[in-house]
């Protein structure tokens, strides 16, 4: 912005005050067509589809023809007193309390080993994260195999019957085993990923700060609990914030896995908005369902932006 | 960070850490290594051995996999999104990027604050709203339709990551352009894309493993065979043949591929586009 500073005299023809007028002309030209297709793409597919369904969700309204039957909130009420959409809202708190209390220190664990210079790094880093490439059909498709509760078949059964004490189990079939089936499906999947978040927010450490504390003679617990991290807490609220995003996007794994079922066990709100959305066909009811799934990421992103904002002003 | 003094506490402790990551290892390759096994072995003996090594190896479920007609459809179409999705992300994401990260104007804050909804709204939990707009654009059943929602849901994460490149990008260079003669298109075309080319590699990296991967959009959008993508062809198939397993991963492991190769090459773009969208977004 600071072009007075080398000019030089041959050029002086065309520097911007001998003509303001046509370089503001131009800078407002470049700022409406360059923003113009990502304007045109995020409006039409993401903020103008989002208030049809908030209007779609105050009808009855099986979608064919116009939405004429309208019935105010009952879409709503009718939502919050379903004991299969509450059970769906419990399970993805409890896969977000699965996540926080298992995979992400796990994911920290990993991350504290892989991140430092330990010979063969880079080779465990790789392997950790390459579950995160294969798309969640392949993955629920690869477990629904391991899953199979015919221990001649499934090996995860095959491996519990050579073990005494242990009973083969229907690990999908069975309403009590089915969330935690499906977690270590999602660990196995995202680990890597959240390892990685974790890997760079190491990096970013400056070795001194460490170095200073070897030299203060603390030990490597001490350095983990009280230097790296608080020094990661950017990051693990970064983390913990995607997991929650991410509960709510769990879709693909479940529905090719249970459908949902046994009885609901592992229903999320992703599921059952694709249920009455697409499977039978309730557009009114579904996209009262969209909207209150919108609803909570927006709150979370709201949450999650006062809290990063917070933190990078104190640093 | 390990001083010789210790080395002699640290060698039990190195074990121990070799120990967690070995399981851990074990713990992700072991599935994969599974539906390998499983490939190479005839329906027969997926059903009566499945987790013995493959020998000798049966190459006849993944030649009945290659040369069924619908595997080269969902291919072809999932090639056709991810690249047009790709080029479209990366050419409609930079030229925002670069209007936010190099021009003052009134109200550019809350454009941005627009311009990064997607961030907030993850598609999955948008599908039932795209769907009926979709129809209502009558894009139901066209490939034309997946590549704009795809577009569109991974245009905000790419304009931050642009945005935080370009504007590590000096304001001398930008100067320096225009008393050359360049105006803002020049300077962006000739100086700041071939200077980005690393971010806009990891824009487009993170981009094609999003569309590759993605069931729901056109799981929702299409339902013409022909236009299967191979995520949405994989889980039809899986229905299908859901009993002839080792047929299955043969299907499995031969649509992983292309991803996996493309991790093999692309791993630091992809890493540093995920990063960077996670921690800067």
């Amino acid at each position: 912005m600071n072009t007075k500073g080398s000019k030089e005299d041959k050029n002086i023809k065309l520097l911007p005050q001998t003509n303001t007028f046509t370089w503001q002309l131009q800078n407002n030209m470049t700022i409406i067509l360059f923003l113009l297709p990502a304007f045109i793409l995020l409006f039409i597919f993401l903020v103008y589809p989002i208030f049809r369904s908030a209007y779609y969700s105050l009808f009855n309204w099986k979608g064919f023809g116009p939405a004429v039957d309208y019935i105010g909130i009952e879409n709503y009420t009718r939502l919050l007193t379903d004991k299969i959409f509450l059970k769906a809202v419990k399970n993805g708190i409890l896969i977000v309390i699965f996540s926080l209390v298992i995979q992400l220190p796990i994911a920290m664990g990993l991350a504290l080993i892989v991140g430092r210079d330990i010979p063969g790094k880079a080779f465990f880093r790789a392997i950790f994260f390459m579950p995160y490439i294969l798309s969640e059909v392949i993955t629920a498709i690869m477990w629904l195999i391991l899953y199979n509760p015919n221990p001649r078949r499934g090996f995860l059964n095959a491996i519990i019957n050579i073990i005494p004490v242990l009973e083969p189990q229907a690990w999908l079939a069975d309403t009590r085993l089915v969330l935690p089936a499906i977690f270590v499906v999602l660990t196995w999947k995202y680990v890597g990923f959240h390892m990685l978040l974790y890997i760079t927010g190491l990096q970013n450490i400056p070795r001194d700060i460490e170095e200073a504390a070897l030299i203060d003679g603390v030990n490597s617990r001490q350095m983990v609990t009280h230097i790296t991290l608080p020094l990661l807490a950017g990051t693990i609220k970064t983390s913990i914030y995607l997991s929650i995003i991410g509960s709510l996007q769990v879709y693909a794994l479940v529905w090719i896995m249970t459908r949902g079922g046994p009885v609901n066990a592992s229903e999320v709100m992703s599921t059952y908005m694709y249920r009455y959305s697409f499977v039978r066909f309730e557009l009114g009811y579904g996209s009262a369902v969209a909207i209150i799934m919108l609803l909570i990421s927006l709150t979370f992103s709201i949450i999650y932006l006062r809290l990063t904002r917070n933190t990078e002003n104190v640093s | 960070m390990k001083h010789n003094s210790k080395n002699k506490k640290n060698k039990s402790p190195m074990i121990f850490k070799y120990i967690i990551l070995t399981i851990a290892a074990i713990f992700i390759l072991f599935p994969i290594v599974m539906i390998i096994f499983g490939t190479l072995k005839t329906r027969g003996e997926f059903m009566t051995v499945p987790y013995t090594l493959p020998i000798p190896p049966n190459w006849g479920n993944i030649k009945r996999v290659l040369t069924m007609p619908i595997f080269w459809y969902m291919m072809r179409n999932s090639i056709l999104v991810m690249i047009v999705t790709t080029v479209g992300v990366v050419v409609v994401a930079s030229l925002s990027a670069f209007v936010f990260s190099r021009i003052e104007f009134r109200m550019k804050n809350m454009l941005f604050n627009f311009f990064t909804l997607g961030l907030m709204f993850p598609v999955t939990v948008a599908i039932l709203p795209i769907y009926l707009i979709i129809r209502q654009l009558n894009l139901i059943n066209s490939l034309t339709g997946v590549i704009l929602v795809q577009t569109a849901f991974q245009l905000s994460i790419s304009i931050v990551i642009l945005r935080n490149f370009f504007m590590s990008v000096p304001f001398e260079l930008q100067d320096a352009a225009s008393i050359d003669g360049c105006n803002n298109l020049g300077f962006f075309w000739c100086v700041l894309l071939p200077l980005a080319r690393p971010s806009l590699a990891t824009v487009a990296a993170l981009t094609i493993v999003t569309s590759w991967n993605d069931l729901l959009v056109p799981l929702v959008l299409i339902d013409q065979e022909k236009l299967w993508t191979l995520p949405l062809g994989t889980m039809q198939f899986q229905g299908q043949y859901g009993m002839d397993l080792s047929l299955v991963s043969a299907f499995l492991l031969l649509s992983a591929i292309p991803a996996i190769i493309f991790y093999i090459f692309a791993e630091r773009q992809l890493v540093s586009g995920l990063t960077a969208g996670a921690l800067k977004g």
